[in-house]
């Protein structure tokens, strides 16, 4: 082991330590751990360290090279960021959820074996869910099993890729693995899953809308980013991913318009942008993943930023549907001010983060003669402007004026939010900042007058198709239906047909064995012998009916109706007792016959 | 920032944005034809292209999502409850 705690140590360690500190101290404490967490990240040597002897494999737990340095960056950015906007936060549960879960992410990123991802890889589904149910509504409560019920499903198909692989090939070893044979399916689903890639989606826009406002922060930068960063490792350039992506980008869009939720709008969102980084992977030329994990990079922050404004009106109005927002200008114009720059940020506005890692991913495109797959990300790109850039804002802060003049959020959650604003437009305008941290060199140059002028025209002329088309794009009070139905609906119609006939039998059964059997003996009891006589009576009128015999029907319908009463007189005492004796006196000759 | 929204919010103010904003549609336009360009494909030589995708791609993508959302997607919000 290496003599410092590594990034996820210092998170996950430091989360178990918050409950025992109060006030500034433990608001000190929050933002020192991803601080830091940093520091710690950039101590660790390249290479493979962190090696711990495990049965007969070794695990590593840092393997530190320019890949995974990426993400680490970005995600104890993100961590600090989100650390200061819930600062104001009393319920300190959520922010112990939140740490550990960064750590397990940060975990499973620098984790260079199988094992020890998996291990991150289930650690972050249940501190994650956690974000979900503890808003305590009846749909977090719903989402948050639902969610988990998903990742469960997802970490048993990567954990029996994994056992597989191992089993073939002997090591445990996580690097480039390339679609061979069931083991990498397996293991690619269950990386497909945390990507959100359709139809294995729908856990994402179901559960991280229902989350608190802090949750949601944290979840939109996470799970889906440790799911980019697996499959830049170990399958870049497998062709499907690069139609996954593109359905991923598409499907995004499409869904977002037709959501009224804002933090539903932008969940899709996430998978619209998580679409890109996907196919960049699945071009897999050192171009494309340049793209891919830069533009995660940026996405995480710009996302980050969108939702951290999102959960600031629903801070301070308590609501999230578009239809009962708007107007929101007048009185929180810094608010306004932070989300545009987001907005601007993923639409890809030249000088913002998103102009300079997006093209990237599209220019790979082209340069590999990919004409189908330029053409639908660039309409692609065009959408988002569409739903993230425009609807978003545009529904929430203007549009019809709803009323709400709520105060400004808390300063701590504007200056979290100010955090990722300022790197979303720093790295637009110096490019080289964070080109410089990327896996492969970089021969980009993102501010050419064609560029910039093609990507306006792209962009304004969207804007215009917005306005002209506005009165289709009006907010309605209505969910939309996503492959989630199949285990919503779909999971109550196929317990209806299994319960359906269950019931029943069991509803049968309990009435055969509490009511009429009890019934019958409680009647059979009150005068056994009349009842054997009546039953012996009715197997001789059915036997005198078999043998063509009239049968003496009188007798018995007179008995059945006087029952219990009957006509058999009772023995005498006397009789009873030379009954008795005379079995005892049987009994006694059977007994010495024997000796 | 109080008085700058107020300024903002003048409906004549608010008439000079909207065309400034179709002064900078049409200046994309316009500008087109003098700009050296770097074309991959050739569908990129087209005058203006970039503008008339974008405007078209949006279209579509509300007209799709429109009709799919119509006919099948959405629901009421009680669907699952």
């Amino acid at each position: 082991m290496t003599s410092f705690i590594p990034p996820s140590g210092i998170f996950i360690a430091g989360a178990l330590l918050l409950p025992f500190f109060k006030g500034k101290l433990r608001n000190f404490l929050i933002i020192l751990l991803p601080a830091l967490a940093f520091i710690s990240l950039h101590l660790l040597p390249s290479g493979n360290s962190g090696l711990v002897e495990f049965l007969e494999y070794i695990l590593v737990f840092n393997r530190v090279d320019r890949l995974s340095m990426v993400f680490g960056n970005v995600f104890i950015i993100m961590a600090f960021a989100g650390a200061i906007y819930s600062l104001h936060e009393k319920d300190i549960s959520q922010i112990i959820a939140a740490f550990i879960y960064v750590g397990s992410a940060l975990g499973a990123v620098f984790a260079g074996d199988y094992i020890t991802l998996y291990i991150f890889w289930e650690a972050m589904a249940f501190s994650s869910v956690y974000l979900i149910a503890v808003r305590k509504t009846d749909k977090a409560r719903g989402a948050s099993f639902r969610y988990i019920l998903v990742h469960l499903f997802g970490g048993m198909l990567l954990l029996a890729g994994i056992i597989l692989h191992i089993g073939s090939t002997g090591s445990i070893e996580f690097e480039f693995l390339g679609l061979n044979g069931l083991a990498s399916y397996l293991i690619l689903l269950g990386f497909a899953i945390n990507a959100a890639i359709p139809p294995l989606s729908a856990w994402l826009s179901d559960a991280y809308p229902e989350a608190t406002v802090i949750g949601t922060v944290f979840l939109s930068a996470f799970t889906t980013k440790t799911a980019v960063y697996t499959l830049a490792r170990a399958f870049p350039g497998t062709d499907i991913l690069v139609w996954a992506g593109i359905i991923m980008a598409l499907y995004g869009i499409v869904f977002a318009i037709l959501e009224n939720d804002m933090r539903r709008i932008l969940s899709y969102s996430i998978i619209n942008q998580v679409g890109f980084m996907v196919v960049g992977i699945g071009i897999g030329t050192p171009m494309a993943l340049n793209g891919a994990v830069s533009h995660a990079f940026a996405h995480i922050l710009y996302k980050g930023l969108l939702l951290m404004s999102a959960g600031a009106v629903l801070y301070t109005t308590g609501r999230s549907k578009c239809t009962e927002l708007g107007g929101l200008y007048k009185s929180m114009p810094i608010t306004l001010g932070l989300c545009l720059i987001g907005a601007a940020s993923i639409s890809a506005f030249p000088l913002t983060s998103g102009f300079v890692t997006k093209s990237m991913i599209a220019d790979a495109a082209a340069h590999e003669g990919l004409t189908t797959i330029w053409m639908l990300l660039t309409m692609a790109s065009a959408g988002v402007f569409l739903h993230a850039g425009i609807k978003f804002p545009y529904f929430v802060f203007f549009a019809k004026d709803s009323g709400l003049r709520p105060k400004e959020p808390p300063l701590n959650m504007l200056i979290g939010m100010g955090v990722p604003a300022f790197l979303c437009i720093f790295i637009g305008v110096f490019p080289q900042s964070i080109y410089q941290m990327l896996p492969f060199a970089v021969d980009y140059v993102p501010y050419t007058s064609y560029h910039v002028i093609t990507q306006l025209q792209l962009l304004m002329f969207s804007g215009l198709a917005f306005f002209v088309l506005l009165k289709y794009l009006q907010r309605t009070d209505t969910i939309t239906l996503d492959t989630d139905w199949f285990y919503r609906r779909g999971g109550q119609i196929v317990v209806n047909m299994v319960g359906t006939p269950l019931v029943h039998l069991s509803n049968s059964l309990s009435k055969t064995c509490f009511e009429t059997i009890p019934a019958f003996l409680i009647r059979f009891g009150e005068n056994p012998t009349a009842a054997i006589k009546i039953g012996v009576d009715t197997m001789g009128v059915w036997a005198d009916k078999k043998m063509g015999r009239t049968p003496s029907l009188k007798k018995l319908v007179r008995e059945k109706k006087i029952y219990p009463r009957s006509q058999i007189k009772p023995l005498s005492i006397g009789a009873g007792v030379a009954f008795i004796l005379f079995f005892f006196i049987m009994m006694f000759l059977i007994v010495l016959n024997v000796i | 920032m109080k008085k700058f929204i107020e300024f903002m919010d003048r409906p004549d103010i608010r008439k000079k944005t909207r065309w400034i904003l179709i002064a900078i549609l049409i200046g994309l336009v316009l500008i087109d034809p003098f700009m050296e360009k770097h074309p991959v494909f050739a569908v990129e030589k087209l005058p203006a292209f970039y503008a008339i995708y974008g405007f078209l791609s949006c279209a579509l993508i509300v007209a799709v999502s429109k009709i799919i959302g119509k006919l099948w997607l959405q629901k009421r919000e009680d669907y699952y409850d």
